[in-house]
């Protein structure tokens, strides 16, 4: 009754091609912006901006990065945490090699480097497909954590190879409060989802997906596979590079290459997976899901007042975890962002429904 | 499958509500926070180890009534020994109670991560024989406090041992098994820096996180047959080290572990064929001592216990004792200095900085043989650089040397200029010490 499109008419292009057409949808933005903008920050305390979500739109970020390449040019890549990776590691030694690098420079050429190493690993996509190039992406995981742990050059010759960010400061603002770190984050993710959003509506996103959907149909329709596959893996990589500097600049402050390692790959296509391939809002999901609730799920009998040891509720964490992950995955294999477009259905009916 | 969609939100509601949810301030306790693993690959490790800051803290609460006449509110947050983990357990118990008095996070990687968030939220890092080695620089890491022992100090102690043993290092091989994280890394500057002056060869071979899967490093050391081996691993590493030694016919007699990998858990699973294998030791193993009767009875006999009766006194045990004594005496020193109970983190970093164990004070709480004297200054955060060796006899640890001291005329050089170089890269002025 309340969310549907009667008398909403398009009356222009502009109009027509606006990313929410809906005035019901644009409002619903708007208020999840103003939440995440000005309310959280008024109402959050330190623990919950530090360490639940700031780690989040951190993740998230990456997490679009993978579906850009995974659920919209149907790529599977295990070396996302490899990218990451690269883009932290870049944008250390850039700003430890030429001082006075300004801070978002610095940013977007380590995610310049990190989407050049991708597309030198995306290579192998142009012969090989499927499960067969997910191996093969692997070989980015291992090499990069090689490389940082062996080259001593990358991590600045530290004794311990654990290297350090140095202080954040963008155009002499110092970021260092947990608020400032989680406004900088949170831009970094609007403008993240903005841009994503807006190129798979492109003409480069429209040739990504026809890629997944049939790569021979696409080329006879015209489309390069080449360009579109390393495009794509170019683009992936450079924001899972952005995402890579922010968990190590802005999260750690100080991390080692098990930071990145293989289990960040894989909780990153976790998170794409449950969170719905090809869907940006599923990437928040995702990433809700996968770093939020294990940290929920540990504290949760404490707060409902049950005592248990702490090895209880972390094994209790980890079945909970596991199970909820197959649970969500018989109930709804397209992942959460799915479930999200069903309820928006059932909400069009409201109240009678047929 | 009516609506998904409004119990999928309700529940994320729920969830951010609860998490937003902090406890009431109590104002006349303080707050121990103690950051463990229990589960993961490490918790044959972990698990001793909490139990024994469990239960001293348990004790003291029992006995005494807490420290200094107020009451330990104590708290476990599972990390697992990984890093991010580590990081949300800190971020969620440091403003708990009436504000964390100390972290020890017990791994190598959440200590690095912590150090840059310790000096912002002015809460002391307490790392008993772990950590950055260069933090024992009291000047640049102000809230770093390596207690007892650094890895540096740890792989000096080692090389003095094997030259003393030996006559001479000489034309002698030395290979490092180590866990490739900064944990591992952390004695090969020193390593490599007495190769040069004793003349032995040094190659260092690193294993893989968790350690599981070593053959090859062990069939590299078949070929060169090495005169030493030191294994710097952590958890299933250790036991996994020991029984590819006896795999590849390598003399557990020549080989050393440090500190964290030379405690039951590391020997046990290897059975008979540990025999011979030595370990550094900061501390004896035993429960003969008389902080463990009153352990026993104050807490085991109360059906209080953390872990099993007959583990109290193995060596990760004690050490976690050990770690908690250190951490309320560096309280009861703050609350001597600012006179009043409830202390603050950063009144607490005053209590680490001059805290300082006479032998008759270690006699007075019950800790005798178990640690020896120790004083931090604003310079020196170690306190005390002090191990012997002990070997394991398939039963228990025998110890096999007297007390060795780490060279701090050779180390303390290194150290200031490793915190040197940290101070000049994070834009530190180093405090004055005066």
């Amino acid at each position: 009754m309340i969310y549907r499109e009667t008398g909403q008419f398009r009356t222009s292009y502009a109009e027509d091609q606006a990313i929410f057409r809906l005035r019901q949808d644009r409002a619903g933005i708007a208020v999840i912006l103003a939440v995440a903008w000005i309310g959280i920050p008024l109402l959050a305390d330190d623990y919950l901006l530090r360490a639940i979500l700031v780690p989040f739109l951190i993740l998230a970020v990456a997490a679009i990065g993978l579906n850009l390449l995974l659920g919209y040019c149907g790529q599977i890549s295990l070396g996302t945490g490899a990218f990451m990776a690269i883009g932290a590691y870049a944008a250390y030694n850039l700003a430890l090699r030429l001082p006075g690098l300004p801070l978002l420079l610095d940013f977007f050429l380590a995610g310049l480097v990190a989407a050049g190493i991708g597309v030198l690993f995306g290579l192998p996509s142009v012969r090989i497909k499927g499960l067969y190039l997910a191996v093969a992406t692997l070989a980015a995981q291992f090499f990069a954590d090689w490389a940082f742990l062996r080259v001593g050059w990358f991590t600045n010759y530290t004794p311990s190879g654990s290297v350090t960010a140095p202080p954040l400061d963008i155009f002499g603002w110092l970021i260092d409060t947990p608020l400032e770190k989680y406004w900088l984050c949170l831009a970094f993710a609007c403008l993240t989802a903005i841009l994503a959003k807006n190129l798979v509506r492109s003409r480069i996103g429209r040739s990504w997906m026809a890629i997944r959907d049939m790569d021979i149909a696409a080329e006879i329709i015209g489309i390069r596979p080449t360009t579109a596959k390393l495009s794509a893996f170019a683009v992936s990589s450079f924001v899972a590079g952005g995402a890579g500097v922010l968990w190590a600049f802005v999260h750690l402050g100080s991390w080692e290459p098990l930071a990145f390692s293989i289990d960040m790959s894989f909780r990153l296509l976790f998170m794409v997976i449950i969170g719905g391939m090809g869907s940006i809002l599923g990437s928040f999901l995702g990433a809700a899901f996968i770093t939020v609730l294990p940290i929920f799920l540990n504290q949760a009998p404490a707060m409902v007042g049950i005592q248990l040891s702490t090895a209880m509720v972390s094994h209790l964490e980890f079945m909970i975890f596991g199970a909820l992950i197959v649970l969500f995955l018989i109930w709804e294999p397209h992942g959460l962002a799915r479930l999200w477009q069903i309820g928006k259905e059932k909400m069009r009916l409201w109240p009678f429904p047929y | 499958m009516r609506a998904p969609r409004s119990a999928a939100l309700l529940a994320t509601t729920a969830a951010l509500a609860l998490l937003a949810a902090q406890p009431a301030a109590a104002a006349d306790t303080i707050f121990y926070p103690s950051l463990v693993y229990r589960s993961g690959a490490y918790a044959p490790n972990g698990i001793p180890f909490a139990n024994g800051v469990a239960d001293y803290v348990a004790m003291i609460n029992a006995r005494d009534g807490g420290v200094g006449g107020v009451k330990i509110e104590f708290e476990e947050c599972e990390t697992g020994y990984a890093t991010d983990r580590g990081v949300e357990c800190y971020e969620r118990l440091k403003t708990k109670g009436a504000g964390a008095v100390a972290f020890s996070p017990l791994s190598t990687g959440i200590t690095f991560a912590l150090t840059e968030k310790a000096p912002v939220d002015k809460i002391p890092l307490q790392t008993t024989g772990y950590g950055r080695s260069e933090s024992a620089d009291g000047r640049v890491f102000q809230w770093n406090f390596p207690l007892l022992g650094t890895y540096w100090s740890a792989a000096d102690i080692l090389i003095q041992h094997t030259a003393k043993i030996s006559g001479g290092l000489k034309g002698k091989k030395i290979t490092l098994v180590y866990h490739d994280s900064p944990y591992g890394k952390e004695p090969i500057p020193v390593l490599q820096d007495h190769a040069a002056k004793h003349g032995y060869t040094f190659e260092a071979i690193p294993v893989t996180h968790p350690g599981v899967e070593q053959k090859a490093a062990w069939l590299k050391i078949r070929q060169t047959r090495p005169d030493f081996v030191f294994l710097w691993g952590w958890g299933v590493m250790n036991s996994t080290a020991i029984k590819e030694a006896v795999a590849v016919g390598y003399p557990r007699e020549k080989m050393y572990g440090v500190w964290w990998a030379a405690a039951e858990p590391d020997v046990r699973p290897a059975g008979d064929d540990a025999k011979g294998y030595n370990g550094l030791a900061l501390h004896p193993a035993g429960a003969d001592y008389p902080v463990h009767k009153d352990i026993l009875k104050y807490v085991y006999d109360a059906g209080k216990g953390a872990g099993k009766r007959e583990e109290v006194g193995e060596v990760l045990y004690n050490r976690g004792v050990i770690d908690a004594m250190l951490k309320l005496e560096a309280v009861r020193t703050a609350q001597k200095i600012y006179n009043k109970k409830v202390v603050t983190g950063s009144e607490v970093r005053d209590g680490f900085e001059r805290l300082e164990l006479t032998a008759e004070r270690i006699k007075e709480l019950g800790f005798e043989g178990l640690v020896t004297p120790l004083k931090v200054s604003c310079l020196d955060h170690e306190g005390a650089r002090k191990a012997r060796i002990h070997q394991w006899d398939g039963q228990k640890w025998v110890f096999v040397s007297d007390w060795i001291e780490a060279d701090t005329n050779y180390l303390r050089p290194k150290m200031e200029a490793a915190a040197a170089a940290y101070a000049k890269e994070k834009g530190i002025t180093p405090a004055s010490c005066s």
